[in-house]
């Protein structure tokens, strides 16, 4: 399905993709009572955080997220996505991680858990990174930054 | 036992999402934050779809006893917006931005492009852990 005016937007997969980030979600807080906020999770398999979430539960989620994009690769017979340098990667990197833990979760947290019960803070959360994440994309632009080989 | 299923298989399901929804090409994500330019609305698909599915879980979860598989529900209660929130979103966003990578993705996509993936995961664990080390956690 082609989307008028967006010849390179994939709605179906896009919305199928969503499905499927929602049965995961609700599957999380439904089958053990937990938000998948993935920020969170990472960060207690990786002992940054104290939480009430075991550890080793906490790496299976992290392991799983690998073994799902490698279910769609082999669907979908290979993937061809372009990233930035190394260097441009982890100056990024930094900023997320720092700024997930400064503002208490990410895409998945607030953008799909949190926005989905009207939480307030995830709502004001996920508006600002909306716009921080538009504006800078606008600012590289504008300067003529190419940052995806 | 079934507990540790549950949260292998939801992040699996999670992991299939993000790579079929596009959320694991960057490209595709700086297309759709790209508004005043070449702009991509395939990420507001994946959005909706993953909100309007959870949305249905939080009208069951408040008619449940309790989990399926856990003993209680462990849900986040603050309603407080702080200049923390705040700040570490827009910082967020800034991160999300230049790479169109955010903690999910990039943990999924080392799989995808592992080098690549490998630096953005280090990098994020690393900002995380300076986080920490900055509030004075051991």
């Amino acid at each position: 399905m082609i989307l008028p005016g967006f010849p390179d937007a994939t709605p179906l997969a896009g919305l199928g993709g969503g499905i499927l980030i929602g049965l995961a979600a609700a599957l999380m807080l439904l089958g053990v009572g937990r938000i998948a906020g993935v920020s969170g999770i990472a960060a207690r398999a990786a002992r940054i955080s104290d939480s009430s979430l075991p550890v080793s539960s906490a790496w299976l989620f992290v392991i799983g997220l690998p073994l799902g994009a490698l279910i769609v690769m082999w669907i979908s017979g290979g993937l061809q996505p372009s990233f930035a340098s190394p260097i441009v990667l982890a100056i990024a990197g930094v900023i997320v991680g720092a700024g997930t833990r400064l503002g208490s979760g990410c895409t998945s947290g607030h953008g799909v858990c949190g926005m989905s019960r009207l939480s307030p803070r995830s709502l004001v959360a996920t508006a600002t990174f909306m716009t921080t994440g538009i504006a800078t994309v606008a600012i590289m632009n504008a300067m003529g930054m190419e940052v995806l080989q | 036992m079934p507990r540790q299923l549950t949260i292998f298989g939801s992040g699996i399901l999670f992991g299939a999402g993000l790579t079929l929804g596009g959320m694991t090409d960057p490209k595709r994500v700086r297309g759709f934050l790209d508004l005043f330019g070449n702009w991509d609305p395939t990420l507001a698909f994946v959005m909706g779809g993953a909100v309007l599915v959870m949305a249905v879980a939080w009208i069951v979860q408040p008619r449940l006893a309790r989990p399926l598989f856990a003993d209680a529900f462990s849900i986040p209660t603050r309603r407080d917006l702080s200049p923390k929130l705040i700040g570490g979103a827009a910082l967020f966003g800034i991160g999300w931005g230049i790479a169109g990578l955010c903690p999910g993705p990039g943990i999924a996509a080392l799989v995808i492009e592992p080098i690549s993936a490998a630096i953005f995961v280090s990098a994020m664990l690393a900002g995380m852990f300076l986080v920490r080390l900055v509030e004075g956690g051991a």
